[in-house]
């Protein structure tokens, strides 16, 4: 009983290095470029203490798009979207090579701070995490840091324009002053949203931005996304098909570190022309 | 294949026995954890009783010290004596034997006078002096003054020497006895609450001995220890923590902090001797110098209780700073320091009470001298309170024993402040995320 289970282990890692094998050179099936591109990435490749974890991923992300990300768990799928503004200079050892550009400028290149880089490409992570203050000063401290205002009503209306887009405004308009960690888990992300968008950024980043939340949470969420869709980028990784299908215009299938295939979401869904694509939408693994 | 192993696993796992099995390791894991319990509340009524123990004895022996007993002299402040040209000058010594002898007219024999001077502490002539100078329209007139007894005549009040003893192996004679029990009669002793031991230095004199000075010295060097331990501990705790690359150069660091927090603290004093002392050529005794040795002692402390807190602000915290376009400074000035700071704050008290605390550093730079007045700045020569403890327990007199135990009961109180304070700052800072 026991001896059956080490072959067992062999195995699912002797298939990952065979399927690396066999996905060496792979070419993403799809159209990866787009009409109007906000941010372009080339040949990307991000290795983690010299262990690559993204392989020579290209894809361009349109202006005014959701473009939604699924794979199976360790894919690549968040080391991708925290490069897209830098998040991952923050992890010790990790190196990610290629091009990536916003808005046609290098943001690897020598001459960009990443600070800038980040008010433009705001992210949203899978835990909500706002900071141990009040809800306002949530909100308000990217554009004071920024320097977006000149004085306090201009502030309080970035923070009551950021709530109210985020959905939040209703329920925590008495109480802009008690602390933020205080609210829900689904109101915690909202806000969290509320504070990314505060500092009016061209592309929105966000990791599974509704795993931790119930369905009316994550329809308000998802209601969101569509509204801000008008105005930014976003790009949003997630677990859930049906949620990529309701909120993204494209959808990316990534695989043990490889863009397999991207595509307008319907036909993703529907006719995925690669095999794992299909093998994964149809719950064959994962 | 896989499936089918599996499979099996779980079919040969039958629910009942899984139970069953539970069940029987159940009660032997319950008395594990019972005599676990009683363990650690062993441990704790251990630790109390201990402590208890050590209050109470310090506390009985050392309460007395605040006590001092006063007698009440009728002064005829004399004109022939003080003559308005030398009033400073004056022999108030004097003033004071001549009314002891005055009140008692009886005694004669040089030996007996001597006796009956020592009822009263040196004291009385200087506080003679100061009234005289301080208002010259008494002279002429007789007047009741208190003034401190002789420390024999304290520890006899309180009960520390015994009266029943044959009288050669007693401090105080027969008649000095009697004297004491006419004064007594007279309403002539009083205890008072002893200001002199809150007011003033050290002395050779017990009952003139206080622990204002060795209390200020200490004040001044942990001054001196905080302004500079605090910044340089949480500056090198912020940079190793957040900005340092991590590589063999900031392990090496780590491993030298750790040892030098372990170093003890008596090599600290040794090298402020060499350092301080003769190279740099500062002061002897100063709390200047005591501050810098203490620091040297206290800011490994610091970076080690200040990373640590550090450490436990979640990282989520800073990816959402960062992720907003803060800089790296205003991640940490903004919310990484906010959040770590009672743990800092907790850690650099703590530090602070240890160098409290500490003596053999001090003993190598002097600060060990008897030194009689106050200090008033960084550079003065001073003491410290636990120094001083350690110069009243080796002295002889009687009287010492409860000053000793009374230097403590103030260390104590510091400390237990001190630790106090750091309770309350985790508490009011203490934020949940
Ligand atoms: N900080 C890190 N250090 C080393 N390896 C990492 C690190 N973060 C991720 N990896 C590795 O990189 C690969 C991709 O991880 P990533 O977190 O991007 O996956 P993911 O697609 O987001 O998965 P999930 O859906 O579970 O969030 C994984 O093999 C993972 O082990
Ligand atoms: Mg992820």
């Amino acid at each position: 009983m026991i001896d059956s289970q080490i072959p067992v282990i062999q195995d699912k890692e002797h298939d990952k290095e065979k399927e690396l094998e066999m996905l060496k050179g792979l070419k993403t099936v799809g159209e990866i470029t787009a009409p109007n591109p906000r941010m372009t990435c080339r040949n990307v490749n991000v290795y983690y203490s010299g262990v690559q974890a993204i392989f020579g991923v290209s894809l361009d992300i349109a202006g005014n798009e959701v473009i939604a990300m699924i794979g199976p768990s360790g894919c690549g799928k968040s080391t991708f979207l925290r490069c897209l503004n830098r998040m991952n200079d923050t992890i010790e050892g990790c190196r990610v090579e290629g091009e990536i550009t916003l808005d046609s400028e290098n943001i690897y290149g020598s001459k960009i701070d990443v600070v800038p880089l980040r008010a433009q490409v705001g992210i949203v992570f899978q835990k909500p995490n706002p900071f141990p203050k009040s809800i306002y000063e949530n909100v308000a401290y990217g554009p004071k840091i920024h320097g977006l205002t000149q004085n306090k009503a201009e502030l309080d209306e970035i923070v009551e324009r950021s709530l109210i887009k985020a959905g939040l405004w209703g329920e925590v308009k008495d109480r802009m002053d008690k602390p933020g960690t205080g609210l829900s888990g689904g109101q915690q992300q909202r806000l969290c949203i509320a504070r990314t968008i505060a500092v009016s950024p061209e592309v929105i980043l966000m990791d599974e931005p509704c795993s931790a939340l119930d369905p009316i949470a994550t329809a308000k969420i998802e209601d969101l996304i569509d509204e801000l869709r008008e105005q930014y980028s976003i790009v949003i990784v997630t677990h859930s098909m049906q949620q990529a299908s309701r909120v993204s215009q494209r959808t990316a299938y990534f695989h043990l570190g490889y863009l397999v295939e991207v595509g307008p979401t319907p036909q993703i869904f529907t006719k995925p022309r690669h095999r794992l694509t299909e093998d994964y939408i149809t719950g064959r693994f994962g | 294949m896989n499936r089918v192993a599996v499979n099996e696993t779980i079919s040969v796992m039958k629910p009942k026995r899984a139970i069953e099995t539970v069940s029987k390791g159940l009660r032997k894991r319950y008395r594990a954890e019972r005599r676990f319990r009683m363990l650690g509340l062993a441990a704790v009524i251990a630790s109390l009783l201990f402590l208890t123990i050590m209050f109470i004895s310090i506390f009985g022996n050392g309460y007395t010290a605040f006590f001092q007993t006063y007698v009440k002299l009728n002064v005829y402040f004399d004109p022939e004596t003080l003559r308005e040209d030398t009033l400073a000058r004056a022999d108030y010594p004097g003033l004071v034997k001549k009314t002891m002898r005055a009140m008692f007219p009886e005694v004669q024999g040089r030996r007996d006078k001597r006796n009956l001077y020592k009822l009263v502490s040196s004291e009385a002539a200087f506080q003679l002096r100061a009234m005289v100078l301080r208002n010259p329209d008494i002279i002429g007139q007789e007047i009741p003054v208190w003034v401190p007894a002789d420390d024999d005549i304290d520890m006899l009040m309180k009960g520390h020497i015994r009266r029943d003893v044959p009288e050669s192996e007693r401090r105080l004679n027969d008649k000095q006895l009697a004297w004491l029990d006419r004064l007594s009669a007279d309403d002539r002793i009083q205890t008072r609450f002893n200001w002199t031991f809150i007011r003033s230095g050290d002395s050779r004199e017990p009952e003139l001995a206080g622990i204002l000075g060795a209390a200020v010295g200490s004040f001044l060097t942990l001054l001196v220890t905080l302004l500079l331990s605090f910044p340089i501990g949480v500056a090198a705790a912020v940079y190793l923590e957040e900005l340092a690359p991590k590589n063999r150069w900031t392990d090496l660091i780590e491993v030298n902090i750790n040892n030098l927090a372990a170093v003890p603290s008596i090599v600290f004093g040794l090298l402020g001797l060499a350092v301080f002392l003769n190279f740099f050529g500062l002061p002897r005794s100063a709390p200047l110098v005591g501050g810098l040795v203490l620091t040297l002692m206290t800011f490994p402390t610091i970076i080690i209780a200040s990373r640590a807190a550090l450490q436990s602000v979640p990282p989520s915290i800073r990816e959402a700073a960062l992720g907003i376009g803060a800089s790296k400074m205003q991640m940490i000035v903004h919310h990484v320091l906010p959040l770590a700071l009672p743990g800092i704050l907790t850690g650099t008290i703590i530090g602070m009470a240890r160098a409290l605390g500490e003596t053999a550093p001090l003993l190598m730079i002097g600060m060990v001298a008897f030194i009689v007045d106050v200090p008033q700045g960084f550079n003065d020569p001073s003491t410290a309170l636990p120094v001083q403890i350690f110069l009243w327990a080796d002295s002889p007199e009687r009287a010492f024993v409860e000053k000793t135990s009374a230097a403590i009961i103030v260390l104590l109180g510091f400390l237990i402040t001190m630790n106090a304070a750091a309770v309350m700052l985790r508490k009011k800072y203490e934020r949940r995320w």
